[in-house]
This record gives structure tokens, sequence and C-alpha cells, in this order.
């Protein structure tokens, strides 16, 4: 329980609630009452909580964010921010510091049966079907963060495609932090029902300079046989605080692919949980890299409940200065979930000596056929590997920050996604500008 | 070109060479023999200015530069190249990138402009297919997953697009199949020029089959104990490296 500002949060909800989203729905005013009261009596998550140990979010209590009521005016935010997140070949959906701007989105022509829609139209026009679906991914009892999301979101994104559709381009949702001070609390939901394939890019960024607060909670409903790509990428502003949850719920054969982008913010938080169900499939791939004071914080949880699931989880990590990563992965076997095949590495490269990563992998199996590896590498930039590349004429910088990005880039050569792979790509040379590597050679 | 006297070194302190002279003009090629042990890998480390060598006493001028004070990319840019043993992976970094950026390390160190994209591809793309390698293995990261035959094919593949000055191969032919050590010979003898110099380091004499060495010299115990042509490697092969050490014994 923290003294911090939580309780402010909560005193101001009376006046908030009424502007948020789906006000005027009794279940969701009761879901938000609920919430309110959990993160009422737990405040924001503390170290003592074993899910938290290497993680202080106690600077972000120090601030109260506002949220914003109305977008910022289009003129205010940098057209560079837009034009390099925004993917020319998605059906876009752009908030600004939380608030749906419909000028800078782009939901055209999308095929009937489909819904991509902002959480506050979605809660408008069809509430039924978003209480359906609400809730079911993630409990709010989650933690501080999941609650307060809850009680306070008021934007989001509600994606459902119907049975066995295939959507032929990727759905984004972008999130852009312009103002000092706010907070932007996004609620989205995205149903995939039987059979149905789709691509969903996740982008959270903020204007250099802000101190923003983000949360964002994605609650993922893949029903049997049904696939989703999701790709995450977080490059937050150096004061940015970002919790990202994202939780998915696998049918039976269905997949759930993951990759997780994290290279920025001064304090970031992202969970990647997914239940699989009988003979589903999950890939959870991360990127982190951390600089200056950076902290930056994942945590993975794989629930097995059903026989014949595959997982594979690879994270690495790249920190330099006084950066902090954490990686916590933890991969649970229920008793019935028999066949099963996981397999978890964490791989991460120390660039400076103040640099500290945590890194916590976990197999707990309560079954007895089942086929689970995990494996967790702390390493320093290989002088053999530097001493190659040097005797090849490249000088000794170059050759390291040619490894550092080579250690990043085998992880974003698995993006299957083009427009994203080459974001990543632009972001990565854009953080290791010593490296001196040349996009149009790669 | 190269000239080595009487170079001491030492790997914590221990002697590893214990006063090697060697002369190497251009066009050359000279092979490096002996058992394991003996010193041959640490000599062909040193000249490409691996870290972790002291360096007791002697001396290593190449073209006129006293080598020893040189880093490592200095050397590669002023034309020495190793070919080395084990080649490090490089998973993120394709084969292609690695070549093109040395090689405009080189150019740029000899005031010449990029090399153009169009030119670069078709001058890789011929090399690779005198290596009988595949294009596919271009676009991979450098040796990933490569096996070991690909990996050396590689090192030549390297050093043909450099064209260096002075070329050290470090027990090319260790882990080749007799396909794969005909292929790597080749490639070396299609590099062989009145200006280009080689030191091949082996421990057996079966690449000499293939590529011709103008000179053979034994090293035992950090030394140079025998020199003479190529017919001494073959000697060395009927008799055995425990001959050296005979002569050795009955000379003292």
């Amino acid at each position: 329980m923290s003294n911090g500002q939580h309780r402010q949060y909560v005193q101001q909800f009376d006046s908030i609630g009424p502007t948020l989203a789906g006000a005027n729905l009794p279940w969701l005013a009761a879901r938000r009452r609920t919430a309110l009261a959990q993160f009422d009596v737990s405040g924001f998550p503390s170290p003592r909580d074993e899910e938290w140990k290497y993680t202080n979010v106690s600077a972000i209590e120090k601030k109260l964010f506002r949220q914003q009521a109305t977008a910022d005016l289009p003129s205010r935010i940098d057209p560079g921010l837009i034009d390099r997140y925004r993917l020319t070949d998605a059906w876009a959906l752009v908030f600004v510091n939380g608030v749906f701007s419909p000028e800078l989105s782009d939901l055209a022509d999308l095929p009937a049966g489909v819904t991509a829609t902002p959480m506050s139209r979605a809660l408008a026009e069809m509430p039924q079907r978003v209480e359906r679906a609400f809730g079911h991914a993630c409990a709010h009892e989650h933690h501080g963060f999941v609650a307060f999301n809850t009680a306070f979101f008021g934007e989001g994104l509600f994606l459902c495609v119907p049975a066995d559709c295939v959507l032929d381009r990727p759905v984004q949702l972008l999130q852009v932090s312009t103002q000092n001070d706010t907070a932007a609390n996004l609620r989205n939901l995205i149903v995939l029902d039987a059979g149905a394939q789709a691509t969903l890019i996740e982008i959270f960024v903020g204007q250099p300079g802000n101190s923003t607060l983000t949360t964002s909670v994605t609650e993922v409903l893949v029903a049997e046989n049904a696939s989703l790509d999701c790709y995450s990428l977080q490059n937050e502003a150096d004061r940015g605080f970002l919790f990202g949850g994202l939780y998915a719920s696998v049918g039976p054969s269905g997949r759930f692919d993951h990759t997780n982008l994290s290279l920025g913010g001064l304090l970031v938080r992202q969970e990647i949980h997914a239940d699989l169900g009988e003979a589903a499939q999950c890939n959870l791939n991360g990127l982190f890299l951390g600089r200056q004071r950076q902290h930056v914080d994942n945590h993975t949880l794989i629930h097995h409940r059903a026989p014949r699931g595959t997982s594979r989880e690879h994270y690495r990590g790249i920190l330099s200065d006084r950066a902090r990563g954490v990686f916590q992965g933890r991969i649970v076997v229920h008793p019935d979930a028999q066949k099963t095949d996981a397999q978890m590495n964490n791989r991460n490269l120390l660039l400076s000596d103040d640099a500290e990563i945590d890194t916590k992998p976990q197999l707990e199996i309560h079954a007895d056929d089942v086929k689970c590896a995990h494996g967790v590498a702390i390493g320093q930039l290989d002088p053999q590997s530097v001493f190659y590349l040097e005797s090849r004429g490249v000088d000794s910088e170059s050759a390291r920050n040619m490894l550092t990005f080579a250690f990043a880039n085998a992880m974003v050569e698995q993006i299957r996604l083009p427009s994203v792979k080459s974001l990543a790509q632009d972001e990565l040379l854009a953080l290791l500008p010593q490296a001196g590597i040349r996009k149009d050679w790669l | 070109m190269l000239k080595i006297e009487n170079l001491h070194v030492r790997v914590d302190d221990k002697a590893i060479l214990q006063g090697i002279s060697l002369k190497v003009q251009p066009g050359e090629v000279h092979a490096i023999m002996g058992p394991n042990g003996s010193g041959k890998s640490t000599l062909a480390h040193v000249l490409a200015g691996r870290a972790g060598y002291e360096i007791a006493s002697g001396s290593v001028s190449y073209l006129g530069h006293n080598l020893l004070e040189m880093a490592p990319e200095e050397r590669a840019r002023e034309g020495i190249f190793l070919a080395f043993q084990y080649p490090v992976e490089i998973p993120g970094v394709s084969n292609i990138y690695l070549l093109k950026a040395a090689l405009n390390a080189l150019r740029k160190h000899r005031g010449e402009n990029e090399v153009d994209a169009m030119d670069f591809l078709m001058l890789v793309k011929a090399k690779i297919r005198s290596l009988d390698l595949d294009e596919e293995f271009l676009y991979r990261g450098v040796n990933e997953g490569f096996s070991g035959g690909e990996k050396k094919r590689n090192e030549i593949l390297q050093m043909a697009i450099l064209e260096p000055k002075l070329c050290i191969l470090d027990e090319t032919d260790s882990g080749l199949d007799i396909d794969a050590l005909k292929v790597v010979a080749e490639g070396v003898n299609s590099l062989r020029a009145a200006e280009r110099s080689f030191i091949l380091v082996t421990h057996y004499q079966r690449l000499l089959d293939y590529v011709k060495p103008d000179y053979v010299h034994v090293l035992a115990h950090g030394r140079i104990v025998k020199s003479g042509d190529a017919s001494l490697a073959l000697e060395l092969e009927s008799k055995g490296y425990g001959w050296i050490d005979q002569n050795l014994a009955a000379v003292a």
C-alpha cells in the first residue's frame, strides 16, 4: 500500500468517470467501480510483490498525470512522428494522448463483417459485443496497473474478425504522447473467431522531452484454429512511463505469435501472457534496449492448459550505460497438458560495467510427458568476433557496434511483416548511430 | 615485403615463439609446417595483430612499416589478410554486408570511392561461382550455420574480394574433404600474382599437393628449425615430425 498519488486518482474518479467511454453502461460502470476499489486498496504494484521484484514504479507515483478529454490539435503533433510510425500498408487507428484521432486514422475499405473501431464507438454502438468479450483474457484483479486501466481507460481498439476471415492487411494501433504530464489509458479487445487470421501492430511512442504515462491493456481472444500475428513496438520519450499488458487466450489449434520491441522510455513494463488450449501454438520474441538510466521490464507467462501445445520464446536484451533490464519468463505446464513442447531462451548483452540485467526464467511442470527447456545467457561482446571484423579492415569501435547491431538484428530478421521489419531496423539504426550500419547494404 | 627478425612472443608468461626470422618477397608462397603446439598459429595471429600476445623482442617490418605498431584494421587496410582456422559466426550481419563493409573500408583507406552497388554484386557473384558456393550463401549471417568447408571457402571468398597483398592462411586445409580442399586450393592458386605473397600455415602436406610453395619452413618449439623447397614437405610427410626432433637431438 502506498501513500503516493494513487488516492488522488481515486478521488478524481467521481469527476472523470462520467466523461469516460461507455459511462452510461451499467455493466461497465460496475466493473470500473470494482477496479477502482481494488486500486484504492492496492495502489500501483510494489517490489514486495514477487512479480514486481525487480521493478520499482514509485517514480510514476510522484506525479499526477492528467487524462485528456479531447484530442490534441493535429498542428501540435510532430508530423515526422506520424509519418515514421503509421504504417502505410495497415488499417490504422491513431490515438493522441489516449484520444482517438479520426483525421490521422485510416479505416477505409475494411472488409464486410470485420470490426475495427475505437472502443468508445464500440461501447456506444455495440455494447453487448464488447461486454461478451471484456474481462475474459485478463481480470482487473491482476494488479494495480490493470485495475487502474480498467477504472480509467478512455479509449482503445475494438477489433473483431469473423470466422474464417483472413485479413489481408494488418491493423495498427498507434498511440502518440505529445503533451507533458498527461496520461493515456487504452483498453483494447481483439476477438478472432474460429479460423480467422489477422495481424495486429501496437505502437507506443512519445514526443521528446515530455513526461508521460501510458497504460495499455490488450485482451486477445483467439478462437479455435484462428491465428494472430502480433507486434508491439514502443519507443517512449526519455521521460515516458509505459505499462503495456497483453493477455491472450488461445483456443484449440489456435496460434498466437508476438514480437515485442521495447526501445525507449524511462520506465517500461510489458507483460505478455498467453493461455494455450489443446494443440495451440505460441511464439514470443522480444528485443529490449536500455541506455542511460532507463529501466525496461519484460514479464512473460505462458500457461499450457491442455495437451500438445507448443511454445517458443526468445528474448534478447542489450543494456548500456546505467540501464537496467528485467526478463521474467514463466512457463506453466498444467497436469492435463501432456505432450507439451516448450522452449524459452533469454540472451543479454551488457555493454557497460554499470548496466544490469535481472533474468528469471521459470519452468513449472505438473505433467510428466513433456519436452521443456530453458536457457539464459549474459555476456559481453566476444573479443574473437571483434578481432575477426578488425582483421577485415573494420575499425575497433565499428566492429563492436556492428556486433551489437547484429545481436539485435538477429531478432529483427525474424519479423515476417516487411513494413514492421523495416521500421524496426530504422529504429535500431537510430539507437545505434555509431554502428555506421548502412541500411541499404543490409 | 615482410621481414621478421628474431621474434620472441609470450602468452601468459609462457614463451611461444623463441626467435623466428623469416623473409617473404613479393609473389612468394611460404609454407610453415610443424607439429601441434609449435607456435604456427601464434605466428599467424601475431602478424594479423590479435591482442593477448606479448612481443618480448624482435621486429616485423611490412612494406616498410613497423607492423607490430599497427592496429589490426590498419594491417588489413594495408593488405594483410588472415584466413582463420576457426572463422567466427556473426548471426544478424549478412555475409554480403561484411564483404561490402570490409571492401569499402579498404577503398576509403586508399582514397577511393565507395564501390558501386551493381559492380559489387557482379564481382561477388562471379567469385562465389568460382568457389562453388550458392548465391543464397551471401544473404546468410556471416558463417552462421556454415559447414566447416563452407567457412573455409568463405574465407577464400573474402580474400578474393579484398585482394590483399599478403595472405596468411591458418590451417585452412584442416577439416576439409578432398573436394573442398581442391576448391580452396584452386581459389588460392587463382589469386597467385607477382605482387601477392602467401604464408600457408599447415599441419599436413596435402594442401601443398595443390598449392605449390616456393619455400617450406618447419617450426618446432617456437623456432624455424629447417627450411627448404617443396620437397621438404614431402620428406616430412614420409618421415613424420619425429624426424625433426631426432635431427635436433643429433645436432645437440
